[in-house]
């Protein structure tokens, strides 16, 4: 049978956040956290091949413990399985840190629970927001890797391969591939399902296996969280933008507004740079 | 991202010096922010006094090669053959790879496309090393510590964040599309192009690219002249239509603010600001936006703003050389009008008299 892996984050809702300004590090408390959406049109994508060749899906995540409600979520949804890799040294991690570990604990679910055929991520996150991680765990584990899918065409379980579109700003590339692969889910994949009733009732027993750093003997503390991380942020500011605080122009009918917007317009020098006089 | 480590050592980077940008093309044809990438790169490399290199993997992709060097490039690695046509993630990434280990560049930039996302994001975890996505804005801190600032809108309403990458070289940064201002084209330029041997010649590679289907939109903001952009003021994708028909008569393209584009109203490529295209059209109509600092970061720079709001107070008209206040299902239709009557008589002069 397929195994699928998904890779979510428990991302803080967008609008809610800030920055702490004397460490420059998000301040994540008292902000609402959902599941990455992004993530979960690749978790779909996963069961829509489980509804219609059988698979085995498994969902990781790297976060603090409270990640484990992501987690559950996606249990209520149909995933089989849930692995939560959680420790303090983990965190601080920029994009590198967090695929080394990644690919570590992907390396790990297939030695316990089987060889991985595909990996779903999301096409990126809305903190991070940077669509690294997913290339990056790809590369670590020499898997093929298809970014911005916007619909799975075709999965050959005999032959081991998939047939895919990849949604670019030109265009759409028609574009097939070996396992095991590296997807990048758009929102365009597919349309989320609501949780079955089933579903919410194993979720509510569910507990995610659990792995910290000593679960992994060789791992590399060099390589993980703050330390792990090539990235820093040094400042943060808000951008600033001119302001002209121009001429009104007000009229009472819509007519007079128009024609004394044109006749400003017209007898300025744009009007010639347009070559319109 | 990490916040900043104090008092810690740089390593020796002497190694690595100048500037490389990666070259997008498809089908011989390069995007334009490759080229805007060169203009970026320029700047960084006079202020380090080395030299702005670029690199384009291909088939039968000589011209651009030389089209670089016009871009400001002096010199251009080419890697080409008839298995290069296509991007693929493993053999671009493998030339890239020993490109980037043979020649030492400090600073590698990528489009922040689809392709080049896809690329930098594989390169950066094979190196290893620091990659910023997504930069709005570049500059370069001079000798001796030679440091990419990369800034990008971070994820917090109203923010920048400036990251750096002190422990590793190559500095990596993906840069969007339309920020950047390239150089004029310069055909008299002399550079230096290297061939480059593909290092996955001959290899079987999994990945196959079956088709492309072309669906280059009309849309492309970053040139326009004229931009009549539409805020959630409009309501609806119906109303959408007003600012075509004006557009249209100005032989302007139609923009939006995000409150649009996430509302589904309107697609992606035409959103202006912070996360979506910077614009500098000489006249830009804000119709309906109420202003926010993420919208206007976008459209500032333009030669003319024109805001048509019912709100006096809404924050758009600082930004506005012509301010209208009153309702845009009344007023643009009026200039659209307008227009028409104006362009009538310019092409028949008698017309004037008759309207
Ligand atoms: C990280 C981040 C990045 C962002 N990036 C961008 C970006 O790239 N681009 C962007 O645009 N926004 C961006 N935003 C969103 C931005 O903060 C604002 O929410 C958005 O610009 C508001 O869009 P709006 O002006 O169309 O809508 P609103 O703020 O709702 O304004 C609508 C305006 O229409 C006016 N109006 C209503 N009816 C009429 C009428 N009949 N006639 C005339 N006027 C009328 C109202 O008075 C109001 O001023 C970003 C936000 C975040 C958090
Ligand atoms: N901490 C994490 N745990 C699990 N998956 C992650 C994590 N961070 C990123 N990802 C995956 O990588 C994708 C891209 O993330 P990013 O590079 O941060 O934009 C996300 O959509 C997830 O699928």
């Amino acid at each position: 049978m397929l195994h699928i892996v998904v890779c979510i984050k428990q991302v803080p809702d967008s609008r809610e956040i800030r920055i702490d300004p004397v460490t420059n590090t998000l301040i994540r408390q008292g902000v609402p956290s959902i599941v990455n959406f992004y993530d979960l049109h690749g978790l779909e994508e996963a069961l829509r091949i489980k509804d219609e060749l059988g698979a085995c899906v498994t969902v990781v995540t790297m976060g603090p413990p409270p990640a484990e409600k992501s987690l559950k979520e996606c249990i209520s949804l149909g995933a089989d399985r849930a692995v939560l890799v959680t420790d303090r040294k983990f965190a601080g991690a920029d994009t590198l840190a967090t695929s080394y570990v990644l690919a570590k604990t992907l390396e790990k679910v297939a030695e316990e629970f089987g060889a991985i055929d595909m990996v779903f991520c999301g096409k990126q996150t809305l903190d991070g927001d940077t669509g690294q991680v997913g290339p990056g765990i790809a590369c670590r584990l020499d898997l093929e890797q298809l970014t911005y899918v916007g619909k799975v065409i075709h999965v050959d379980p005999e032959k081991r391969r998939v047939r895919v579109e990849r949604k670019l700003e030109d265009g759409i590339e028609v574009v097939e591939t070996s396992f095991p692969v590296l997807i990048t889910a758009l929102k365009e994949l597919n349309k989320v399902r609501r949780a079955p009733m089933p579903g919410m009732i194993r979720a509510a027993r569910f507990k995610p296996t659990v792995w910290t750093t000593n679960d992994f003997p060789d791992i590399e503390i060099s390589k993980i969280g703050l330390k792990g991380s090539p990235t820093i942020v040094s400042k943060t500011w808000v951008p600033e933008v001119r302001k002209v605080n121009g001429e009104k122009i007000a009229g009472v009918a819509p007519e007079q507004i128009a024609e004394q917007l044109m006749e400003k317009l017209w007898g300025s020098e744009l009007a010639q740079k347009l070559g319109w006089a | 991202m990490s916040t900043e480590q104090n008092n810690e050592q740089m390593p020796d980077w002497s190694q690595y010096r100048g500037v490389l940008v990666f070259v997008e093309q498809r089908s011989g044809t390069a995007k334009k922010v490759s080229w805007q990438l060169l203009g970026a790169g320029k700047k960084l490399a006079d202020k380090l006094e080395v030299p702005l290199m670029a690199f384009v993997i291909g088939d039968q992709v000589d011209h651009l090669a030389d089209e670089a060097i016009y871009y400001g490039a002096d010199r251009v690695f080419l890697c080409q053959g008839p298995e290069l046509q296509d991007y693929r993630t493993r053999p671009y990434s493998r030339i890239t790879l020993k490109l980037i280990e043979e020649h030492k560049p400090e600073i590698c930039l990528f489009g922040a496309t689809g392709t080049g996302r896809d690329l930098a994001g594989a390169i950066a975890t094979h190196l290893p090393t620091g990659l910023t996505a997504d930069t709005t804005e570049l500059d370069v801190e001079p000798h001796p510590s030679r440091l990419l600032l990369a800034s990008r809108p971070a994820f917090s309403e109203k923010m920048m964040a400036t990251i750096l990458c002190k422990q590793y070289r190559p500095q990596m940064a993906t840069a969007r599309a339309g920020v950047f201002q390239a150089l004029p084209r310069d055909p008299e330029r002399k550079g230096e192009i290297v061939l480059i041997a593909n290092p996955t010649e001959g290899e079987q590679i999994a990945t196959e690219v079956v088709n492309f289907i072309e669906q280059t939109g009309t849309v492309n903001l970053e040139e326009a002249e004229i931009i009549v952009s539409g805020g959630r003021g409009l309501g609806g994708i119906e109303p959408f239509r007003l600012l075509k028909e004006l557009a249209d008569e100005l032989g302007g393209q139609v923009g939006a603010s995000r409150a649009c584009v996430d509302a589904g109203w309107i697609a992606h490529e035409h959103q202006v600001g912070q996360t979506g295209y910077t614009v500098r059209p000489k006249l830009y109509f804000a119709i309906g936006i109420s202003g926010a600092v993420q919208h206007t970061v976008g459209m500032a720079g333009s030669d003319v703003i024109i805001a048509i709001n019912k709100d006096e107070n809404a924050p758009i008209f600082q930004f506005a050389h012509y301010g209208i206040v009153g309702d845009l299902f009344q007023i643009v239709p009026a200039i659209t009008a307008e227009v028409k009557k104006r362009k009538a008589a310019k092409e028949d002069p008698t017309m004037a008299f008759k309207v």
